[in-house]
């Protein structure tokens, strides 16, 4: 039963995605607009996130019964699993990861459909691209129905796999009685239903941004209204990204038991990828907004981060990672490669024969200036992407050519990674202080005066306070550097409110919040790269790590902890068997509490899954991992106690990166909305009734206050 | 105007080539081979002191682990090449005779790999374990023979 109600979910999703794609192409491509494809076009991307609701409530329905005729319950359901990793198990395995992905991405169709609501009504019979008395053409009015076409259109090749070689609802019959439970690393910490999910929402999202860019090229318009709209898009996918990579970090932390958050492996690359080029389009966009420039880049940047979640998803989900032989032994592998060769083709044949109306009118004048340091930023993260690209994929490479197995090792991620990333920290602190165009030399005095002072004052405290390594100390030094001129930009923006406006300090504080989101966002943001950045280096220099085999009663000493061995005992939980070690842990000597490392025995499993105990504070975190224990007897343990100074930091700044994001694109005052919108009616040749609904609530143009000082 | 447009051509240019030569030479240093016992032997004296994971079982009462000192010998086997490994700490919980394992370090003139790190072998792609090897039965019984 269920398993025909789910199948027909994703059929009834199938056909709404073809609806979607159809009359959107219809609406968005004729010459003055066609209001009824329009229509059906917004209405089929509510008909399909309506159905792939159906299917997503219908596998949970058969999860959390355990119904294990439905095939992919039989998978990874058990009678024995704890409902709260059953209901996450939907992601626990490939064809439910589809089924989420899926979900999101008629979500998202759904979202933008109704965000557009009215503006499809009141534009699409206006007509086509129309002259807006400020010059250049007024965008956006068959943009909506073409983002909804191209979104259908990605649609039908991921609800085609979920109705074809990655159906999670195919009939197992006779059905078993019990089935082998989700994999044992995926069952094992409470934060695995946290970041999956929002690594989803970043992945799909990028459909958006990308629907956009081809939207924009189908037209041949990407100017300024198109251009905000399509980041906006990009900012809310890459806010759930980084949180996302963050949690994630944070999930390894918690459950791997090495001690550490990032370890460069594949599929931790495979998230890391996309979030580079979508942070180098967050930047360059704004050299396209300020000076016309950059189209065709920022138009490769949207397509290419979504052909890297792509290409992600395959690297992850093909088996291509375990052996470059495994992929061609599914459907799967190819018709992911084969999905991802289509896009670039297709649009790079889009972005050649749009050529010639992407020509900037504008060029750098000035080596020193803000979108020259946009430039090198750019140039920066798309070099980063590369190298880690290179990194991931060379093992694979090699071996198809050679048939050997190598792997490319942590270390050369970190050596890459830590010049790039100084570089662009180093960056941070210099792009928001230059002016546009051109910086006289007495500007960069001024500028920079205060954030060098103290760039050279905070390397030299933490000399002092014994930090010896290079890195590192350029780490502190640069983040210092950086957070000064982010300081220098709050002070002169509220300092000119106050002027302005006649503003409190925290009035002032809240306007520029409110009146320029989008730029005191963005240093919001980079506050949180700064505290991560800083997280980095202090927990890299001073990790201290010992193991040890302790008798009961027996102590031993990292830094300024201690850890005794009190007992070893087994448990028997409803899906799984513990082995766990009781330890007593003093800091200072004073005692602070029990902690308790387990192995975690899964009936599914060879091995063990080994959880450490993280006892955290501000300042440092004990990390006890059980490596393993005395058998005949149980008079001792062997131990591994890694203090981590700092590290609670990476999550703290990836929070308040993700809090930047929000503020980046959280709409603003329903006044402003009304004015804006009543703006673009008048810019239209036929008036209409009903006020076009807009959900950039920025005025057009956006006066830099704090450029006129 | 035309100078500066050149310098920074010239800028951006160098910029990615550092970035190509980092990577270029960061990726031969850090190539780590995976490697059985097998293709060890057949490597000869090129592999020696070359950083490299081999992955293969614990020969059955090879394993020589000293608690006090925290040295851990073993016997590594693939058919019939043996390998003798050698490392600190303890071992792995899962870690007994016949156990797949892979060990990741470098293997000397004196045909000793030394291994800085120990690790019980299992993959992603996890299969369940047949009737009466399960991991579980195995761990209560360690815990249930005192």
């Amino acid at each position: 039963m269920l398993s025909a109600l789910g199948y027909g979910s994703v059929i009834a999703a199938l056909l709404g995605a073809a609806l979607m794609a159809g009359f959107g192409y219809r609406a968005g491509l004729s010459r003055n607009g066609n209001e009824f494809s329009a229509t059906i076009a917004r209405r089929a991307a509510y008909f399909c996130f309506f159905a792939m609701c159906a299917g997503m409530v219908t596998m949970e329905i058969a999860l959390l019964t355990r119904d294990f005729s439905v095939d992919y319950v039989s998978r990874v359901g058990s009678i024995e699993t704890p409902n709260y990793y059953t209901a996450i198990s939907l992601w626990s395995s490939l064809d439910g990861s589809i089924l989420f992905w899926g979900w999101i991405l008629a979500g998202y169709a759904a979202l933008f459909a109704f965000t557009r609501r009215r503006e499809i009504s009141a534009h699409v019979s206006a007509g086509a691209n129309v002259e807006s008395p400020r010059g250049g053409l007024v965008p956006g009015l068959k943009t909506t129905p073409l983002v909804i076409a191209v979104i259908g259109t990605t649609g039908l090749f991921f609800f085609g796999m979920l109705a074809g070689p990655a159906n999670p609802f195919g009939l197992v019959s006779p059905a078993p009685l019990n089935g082998p439970g989700p994999n044992p690393l995926l069952q094992n910490h409470p934060l695995m239903g946290l970041h999956p999910p929002m690594l989803y929402f970043g992945f799909v999202g990028m459909v958006v941004p990308f629907a956009f860019a081809i939207a924009g090229l189908l037209q041949g318009n990407v100017e300024a209204r198109w251009l905000r709209d399509s980041r906006r898009w990009m900012v809310g996918a890459w806010a759930f990204l980084t949180m996302g990579i963050i949690g994630g970090g944070w999930w390894s932390y918690e459950v791997l038991g090495w001690g550490g958050a990032w370890a460069w492996d594949p599929v931790e690359n495979a998230s890391f990828l996309p979030w580079l080029t979508a942070t180098a389009f967050l930047h360059s966009a704004m050299v396209q907004e300020r000076r016309g420039m950059l189209k065709t880049w920022n138009l490769s940047l949207m397509i290419g981060t979504y052909l890297l979640t792509l290409f992600g998803t395959f690297l992850t989900r093909s088996g291509v990672i375990d052996s470059v032989h495994a992929f061609t032994e599914g459907v799967i592998g190819p018709l992911f490669l084969g999905f991802i060769a289509f896009i670039t083709l297709g649009s790079l044949a889009l972005i050649g024969w749009r050529s010639n109306r992407l020509h900037a009118p504008g060029q750098i004048e000035s080596a020193v200036s803000r979108e020259s340091a946009f430039i090198l930023n750019n140039l920066l993260f798309v070099g980063f992407t590369f190298t880690v690209l290179l990194g991931t994929m060379f093992p694979l490479v090699i071996e198809a050519l050679q048939n050997e197995k190598i792997s490319v090792g942590a270390p050369y991620f970190d050596m890459v990674a830590s010049p790039i990333g100084l570089a662009l920290l180093f960056l941070m602190g210099v792009g928001p202080a230059l002016p546009w165009r051109h910086a006289s030399m007495d500007q960069i005095k001024r500028s920079f005066k205060w954030p060098v002072l103290m760039g050279v004052a905070a390397a030299a405290a933490v000399m002092a306070f014994g930090m010896r390594q290079f890195l590192p100390i350029l780490t502190v030094s640069f983040a210092a550097f950086a957070m000064t001129t982010i300081v220098e930009e709050f002070a002169k923006g509220i300092d000119a409110r106050r002027r302005i406006a006649d503003r409190s300090f925290f009035g002032a504080l809240s306007d520029l919040f409110v009146r320029n989101g989008q730029r005191y966002g963005g240093y919001v943001v980079h506050v949180g790269v700064i505290v991560v950045a800083l997280a980095i280096s202090v927990s890299w220099t001073w990790k201290s790590e010992r193991e040890a085999t302790l008798r009961v009663g027996e102590r031993v000493a990292v830094e300024d902890y201690e850890v005794e061995f009190v007992e070893v005992w087994g448990r028997q939980e409803a899906q799984r068997f513990v082995i766990g070690a009781t330890f007593n842990t003093y800091r200072d000597g004073r005692f602070l509490g029990e902690e308790q490392p387990r192995l975690n025995i899964y009936n599914n499993s060879e091995a063990p899954i080994a959880t450490p105990a993280v006892r955290s504070s501000l300042t440092s975190d004990l990390y006890l991992t059980l490596i393993t224990f005395d058998s005949e007897n149980q008079e001792h343990a062997t131990v591994r106690a890694i203090v981590n100074p700092g590290i609670i930091w990476l999550w703290i700044g990836g929070m308040i990166m993700g809090l930047g994001a929000l503020v980046a694109i959280w709409p603003r005052g329903k006044s402003r909305l009304r004015a804006a919108s009543e703006e673009m009616i008048s810019d239209v040749a036929t008036p209409q009734p009903k006020p076009a609904f807009e959900p950039i609530l920025e005025p057009a143009f956006v006066t830099d206050e704090a450029d006129v000082t | 105007m035309k100078k500066n447009r050149l310098w920074m051509i010239a800028g951006l240019v160098a910029i990615a080539g550092a970035i190509t030569l980092l990577a270029a030479g960061g990726l031969s240093e850090n190539m780590v081979f995976f490697l059985t016992p097998t293709e060890l032997q057949a490597k000869g004296s090129e592999i020696y002191g070359a950083p490299m994971r081999l992955g293969g079982q614990v020969k059955p009462e090879s394993v020589d682990y000293d608690v006090e000192s925290g040295h851990l010998k073993f016997v590594m086997i693939e058919d019939a090449v043996e390998i003798a490994v050698e490392s600190t700490g303890a071992p792995p919980a899962m870690f007994r005779d016949g156990i797949g394992v892979v060990v990741e370090g470098t293997y000397g003139e004196d045909h000793v790999f030394r291994s800085t790190n120990v690790m019980v072998k299992h993959s992603n792609e996890y299969a369940p374990p047949a009737e009466g090897e399960e991991a579980k039965e195995t761990y209560k019984s360690l815990l249930e023979s005192s």
